[in-house]
């Protein structure tokens, strides 16, 4: 079983999230029956799929929920602010036990505090309503006898209903193990692989996890939906070994209606349009899924798959580097036109292989609306969160690293930023405070805003703390501009919280956050606006791995620069550099730009003289513009960026170093250090 | 036997000037032969640069200057020893490598209060083994970075 325990992981963290993000919705709208269902649909499909894997804890608590969500339905209960905290704190359980599972463990917990709390929700309203429909559900495990159809709740029956009108054929299977069968759940396992392939199952009898722990006899029931022949099926099902005989008889739905005509009607007695709605919507979300279910040809890989993949490309985008270099020096024609073929397909490849990699950044934004939820309650604030752009795309290896300095952002936004409702009518704000989380891609570069309609950062607050931390000298303080004052609240050793508080604290500031922007690439900016908010705008690269530089030649030492960071390259005569404060600079199409002498900067040990002409890359660091004086321009190359390594973490104005065709390393230049 | 073994530990032996000194061989990936290094601008002076190690970059410690002994022309017999310490990995110019020691625990020494040109901070200990005395270095306190990081602030 352990090949599907990936997929089971996966699955479970795909519907636990469903489920918080389906909550958030429910708590919006209270009354959306449709969403009720939709979280049901994931609970339950989380329930079977635990149950199936063997997890009973897991199982447990899941259909307490179950239960919960299916009062609620019923209309039985109301969905309230408390309920749904009970609710949020099962979820968060679920996840727990996803994770531990995810993490070799058993996917056990100590849960009773909770099942308690959602049992007494569940009674709570049980006393008072009375109602029939809620005992069917649950000890439906207990009932004996191949009676299925009376099990039925009404969300199997709305699937059925759908299924039959689109021409699916619905089976009940009775299947019967020889008496001498040694593992009967292995068995039954065998079954619902088969059954799953072929169609749906609906339901069973027992229960999966009854079937799952052996609690049966010889037989036990399956009503399936599918569109294979009844034969077929039976012997399918047939070549499972140890299995004595299979019944496959078609299901009627008219026959059930009927029969459950009498209890139907007595629950919904009170509210016939609002269970009808209920009833359309789940058939609707059924029907959708089970469209995408068809209509969806993905696979999952294991990022360690596709990880490799890359290296291994990387290896190929070194030597394509090398091949291209043979081939100009051979000058050979029809070897000049295979390495340009070669060199064109492998782009292609590596754009799929890109691509590939690419994942939404929702999967990193998915989980703070319930983070903000949950703070906004711990810090007494209310906060409304909006996201946009969660559908941009970003490189798996910046995903992975980015959620953390977001999270602490987001923190830092609520703790800091955020007044209490008090603070903010008496300021005359609404009571509301509003966090948007922004993310667009612009060139070459992924952006993400968070901007909060705060208190903003206090300047003189910052200055103040920033001397007495001994990070800035107090003569200095005047001559900051505002930018290099909000940039202060990144400076190692910071915090502008007065009190160490439960949510930012954690004994670390944004010096950690900006780090790890950096280190990936990017840029962090802060602009505040008292009272009026903050706005913190990261940049980061779409990807890290393969760049397109300009290779340049700096006496004899080869270096490469970003083309993302490049304007164009120019030739200039020396009589045409003129001096500006002591400083070279050139006239640019109008524009006066300084010039950076890489030779200087690198203190290249020198070798050769200077002739009359520079070679000269005009690059940008936002609006600011400079010129890096080198020798010559060798030519505009694909290369992987790799770091320089640990024991080389931050070396002045280079980013990362590659590996060139020669199997030479050249260093990549960071040019945003060298524009001031 | 077994007893003998644990107190015994195999040990990378190489020459620096006139010395012989001994890294644990747990903490060396391998040994190469010299190699175009290229320059990183703007590191301590005993960076010599960075170096393609199949595929990875790799910083190189010229170990006569992080010793501050004198500089020596590289030779046939140069070798650089990669060596992996607490996520680091590092290669380490080195004159000579050309021997593989089993060291008894027993033999291990404190460091003597004068020793050669070394600053005694980077020494475990020394080993006497038949007439040869080699020189057991701490690699944490050779790679420590923090120690980089003042350099760099001092020449900035």
């Amino acid at each position: 079983m352990n090949e599907y325990l990936e997929v089971f992981i996966e699955e479970s963290k795909e519907h636990i999230q469903a489920l918080n993000d389906n909550l958030l919705v429910l708590e919006k709208n209270p009354t959306d029956i449709g969403m009720v269902n939709e979280i049901f649909r994931s609970a339950h499909t989380l329930k079977g799929m635990s149950a199936t894997m063997g997890y009973q804890d897991l199982a447990n608590l899941t259909h307490k929920l179950e239960n919960v969500l299916d009062a609620v339905r019923n209309n039985q209960l109301k969905v309230s602010s408390e309920m749904l905290d009970v609710v949020f704190e099962a979820v968060d359980h679920l996840e727990e036990m996803v994770m531990d599972i995810a993490s070799g463990g058993e996917g056990k917990r100590n849960v009773e505090t909770v099942v308690t709390k959602l049992q007494a929700i569940e009674a709570g309203e049980d006393i008072s309503n009375a109602s029939s429909t809620q005992k069917e559900v649950v000890p439906s495990s207990t009932q004996s006898g191949s009676e299925l159809s009376s099990s039925l709740d009404e969300f199997e029956l709305a699937v059925l209903k759908e299924s039959e009108e689109k021409n699916f054929n619905i089976f009940e299977l009775n299947v019967s193990l020889r008496e001498d069968c040694m593992l009967k759940a292995a068995r039954v396992y065998m079954v619902f692989e088969i059954l799953e392939q072929e169609g749906e199952v609906i339901k069973s009898n027992p229960l999966v996890q009854d079937l799952e722990e052996e609690n049966f006899e010889q037989s036990f029931s399956v009503l399936l939906v599918s569109k294979t022949d009844a034969e077929v099926l039976r012997q399918k099902v047939l070549k499972v070994s140890e299995i004595e005989e299979v019944l496959v008889q078609p299901f009627s739905l008219a026959d059930i209606s009927a029969k459950q005509q009498a209890p139907q009607t007595s629950s919904t007695n009170g509210t016939p349009t609002s269970n009808e709605s209920a009833t359309n919507n789940a058939s609707s979300s059924a029907k959708e899924s089970g469209n995408v279910k068809i209509g969806n040809k993905t696979i999952r890989v294991n990022i360690d798959r596709l990880d490799a993949l890359m290296n291994l490309f990387e290896e190929l985008v070194i030597d394509r580097g090398r091949l291209e270099q043979i081939s100009l020096n051979l000058k050979h024609n029809e070897l000049q036109e295979t390495v340009e073929r070669m060199s064109r397909i492998s782009g292609d490849l590596q754009n799929i292989i890109l691509n590939m990699r690419m994942v939404p950044i929702d999967q990193v934004f998915n989980r703070f609306p319930r983070m903000v939820r949950q703070l906004a309650k711990d810090l007494g604030k209310q906060i409304n969160l909006e996201i946009i752009g969660a559908e941009t795309e970003l490189d798996r290896t910046v995903i992975d690293e980015i959620g953390d300095p977001l999270v602490h952002l987001i923190r830092n936004s609520l703790d800091h930023g955020v007044e209490t409702p008090e603070t903010r009518t008496a300021k005359g704000k609404p009571a509301e405070g509003s966090l948007t989380l922004k993310a667009y891609h612009s060139g070459n570069h992924v952006f993400i805003e968070i901007t909060d309609d705060g208190a903003g950062i206090n300047k003189e607050k910052v200055i103040n703390k920033a001397i007495s931390n001994g990070i800035i000298k107090e003569e200095q303080a005047s001559s900051l501009t505002d930018q290099q004052v909000f940039e202060l609240i990144m400076a190692s050793g910071f915090s502008t919280a007065d009190k160490i508080s439960d949510v930012s604290g954690r004994g670390v500031g944004l010096d950690v956050v900006k780090n790890t922007i950096e280190s990936l690439g990017g840029t962090i900016t802060i602009e505040s606006e008292q009272d009026k908010g903050s706005v913190f705008s990261i940049q980061l690269p779409l990807t890290l791995s393969i760049i397109s530089v300009l290779l340049v030649e700096v006496q004899k030492e080869k270096y490469a620069v970003p083309l993302s960071s490049i304007i164009e390259t120019v030739v200039v005569h020396k009589d045409d550099i003129m001096q500006a404060h002591k400083k070279s600079v050139i006239d640019f199409r109008g524009k006066v730009v300084p010039l950076i002498p890489l030779e200087h900067v690198f203190q290249v040990p020198e070798q050769l003289k200077q002739d009359d002409y520079y070679s000269i890359v005009i690059v940008r660091k936002g609006e600011k513009m400079a010129g890096l004086i080198v020798d010559s321009f060798i030519g505009q190359q694909e290369v992987v960026l790799k770091s320089l390594g640990e024991y080389l973490s931050d070396v002045f104005a280079i980013s990362g170093a590659t590996i060139l065709g020669d199997g030479q390393v050249a260093l990549i230049i960071d040019s945003n250090a060298l524009v001031k | 036997m077994s007893e003998q073994i644990q107190q015994e530990f195999k040990s990378i032996v190489f020459q620096l000037q006139d010395e012989e000194y001994a890294i644990p061989v747990q903490q060396v990936g391998s040994i190469e032969r010299m190699q175009h290094i290229t320059r990183v601008p703007q590191t301590a002076e005993f960076v010599k640069g960075v170096i393609n190690l199949r595929g990875v970059i790799t910083p190189i410690i010229d170990l006569r200057k992080r010793f501050e002994m004198d500089a020596a022309e590289f030779t046939d017999s140069t070798r650089i020893i990669i060596v992996y310490m607490n996520e680091l990995e590092v290669g380490l110019i080195v004159d000579a490598a050309y021997d593989v020691i089993d060291i008894p625990t027993e033999q291990v020494e404190p460091t003597p209060e004068v020793i050669g040109t070394v600053n005694v901070d980077y020494i475990e200990g020394v080993a006497k083994i038949d007439s040869r005395l080699l020189i057991l270095l701490d690699m944490e306190k050779v790679l420590a970075t923090d120690e980089i990081e003042q350099l760099k602030s001092i020449e900035g």
